[in-house]
């Protein structure tokens, strides 16, 4: 336990410092977002039923864009030679490192969200439930970006192509995510059912993610 | 095996073939090191000493051939018991020494070392609160090998150890080295320069 708290430790503070990755997807969701009402125009119906598929939209583009550093960073200084030879089991630790960059990047695009619903004509309600959505999606996002990232490393490419394996993955979690939203502001369905899948699916990755992610790391090892 | 001493190790390849990218590196390499025991792997550039330490280090993956340690514990595997001291040397820049080191020793488990004291063996103690980003490259060094101290594993694995040190530094390391091997460790170090201790040379790849 001492050795995934200090790997969490570790992480969370070289996001959180200067340089590191967890301001750069708040700022992008930040831009993606403000920007919308004035691409869109100034009517106001139209905005808050875009609302949450545009937050949704800013919160899965911010978290692809750090994911790719995930292991990147730690493959190039050495760092994950030592991670892999630990008496830690290599899926913990990469359930750590996801964890903690969830911690660091993916919460801020939940916390940032009341302000940013503002913005498009969201109620209290409609803002609620986009950030729990979120909430609850967003580590689906981190859990299945981590193979992407894992596969990066171990074919020695960049971002690009952790985009085109991740995306297909993500999908399901922006379909759900948005038709629970929606539900709760235009209806006709309920948020329950939706907002059960998108539970599900996190669950998934959860339990997936740092397996699928460990494997591609050790059969990349080189 | 049965003629090992009470407490004493011993680590050995039989046969080892390393292939890398398609291409032969080296093949039927037998080796092996005892407690107490250094080897210092020689070959010219590209003969896969560095290939060497990384299968050991269960990095690489052999094509042929086995590695194993006998006598240590038994409950963890060779890699969980080496240290393994690279061309990159693991260091965060937006770390201090100090958040550095201490990750690692908490990280890496098992018996460890007050670290503010193998910061101070290794000549560091000035810049426990200093970014690792503002190290020089043999600052660097002296880093990773306090981690070799704080954190105790039989077997150090070490591929060049003495880059970028300078002659006071390269003292100091030996010294560790002797240190290490009088309680019963093992040293395997690919090596261009002398390694400033007694050491059985592995040669690989023919004439170098």
């Amino acid at each position: 336990m001492t050795a995934l708290s200090a790997l969490i430790r570790r992480d969370i503070r070289i996001a959180l410092r200067v340089g590191g990755g967890a301001l750069i997807g708040v700022l992008f969701f930040l831009t993606v977002v403000v920007l919308m009402p004035f691409a869109v125009g100034p009517d106001l119906a139209l905005l808050s039923r875009l609302g949450p598929a545009i937050l949704w939209l800013g919160a899965l583009l911010a978290s692809l864009l750090t994911l790719d550093r995930l292991f990147m960073a730690d493959h190039e200084d050495g760092s994950l030679d030592l991670i892999t030879m630990s008496r830690t089991p290599l899926e913990l630790a990469c359930a750590a490192k996801a964890l903690a960059h969830w911690l660091a990047a993916g919460l801020p695009l939940i916390v940032a969200t009341p302000v940013l619903g503002l913005l498009l004509n969201l109620d209290m309600v409609a803002t609620a439930a986009v950030a729990l959505t979120l909430l609850a999606g967003t580590p689906a996002l981190t859990f299945t970006g981590m193979i992407g990232a894992a596969l990066a490393v171990t074919l020695h490419r960049g971002g690009l192509l952790m985009a085109v394996l991740v995306l297909p993955l993500s999908i399901p979690v922006l379909i759900f995510g948005v038709a629970a939203s929606q539900a709760v502001i235009v209806g006709p369905m309920t948020f329950g059912a939706p907002f059960s899948i998108l539970c599900a699916l996190s669950l998934v990755s959860l339990v997936i993610g740092p397996f699928a992610a460990a494997a591609s790391l050790r059969h990349g090892l080189d | 095996m049965s003629d090992l001493k009470r407490g004493e190790m011993q680590l050995s390849g039989h046969a080892v073939t390393c292939v890398r990218g398609g291409r032969q590196v080296f093949a039927g390499l037998d080796f092996a090191a005892v407690s107490g025991e250094a080897v210092a792997v020689v070959g010219r550039n590209g003969s896969g000493k560095t290939s060497l330490l990384r299968l050991i280090a269960g990095l690489l993956v052999p094509a042929g051939g086995k590695i194993a340690l006998q006598g240590g514990d038994a409950e963890l595997t060779l890699p969980e018991q080496c240290h393994y001291l690279g061309h990159r040397d693991a260091l965060k820049p937006a770390l201090s020494v100090a958040e550095n080191l201490s990750f690692w020793a908490d990280f890496l488990g098992g018996e460890r070392l007050d670290f503010a004291e193998s910061l101070a063996t290794v000549g560091l103690d000035h810049a426990t609160h200093l970014p690792a980003g503002f190290l020089s490259a043999g600052q660097r060094r002296r880093l990773s090998l306090a981690r070799l101290l704080t954190v105790r594993r039989p077997v150090w694995l070490l591929d060049e150890p003495t880059n970028a040190l300078d002659v006071a530094g390269q003292d100091m390391f030996g010294g560790l080295m002797r240190q290490h091997l009088s309680r019963g460790g093992m040293i395997v170090a690919a090596t261009h320069a002398p390694l400033g201790i007694e050491s059985r040379e592995l040669r690989i790849g023919g004439m170098a």
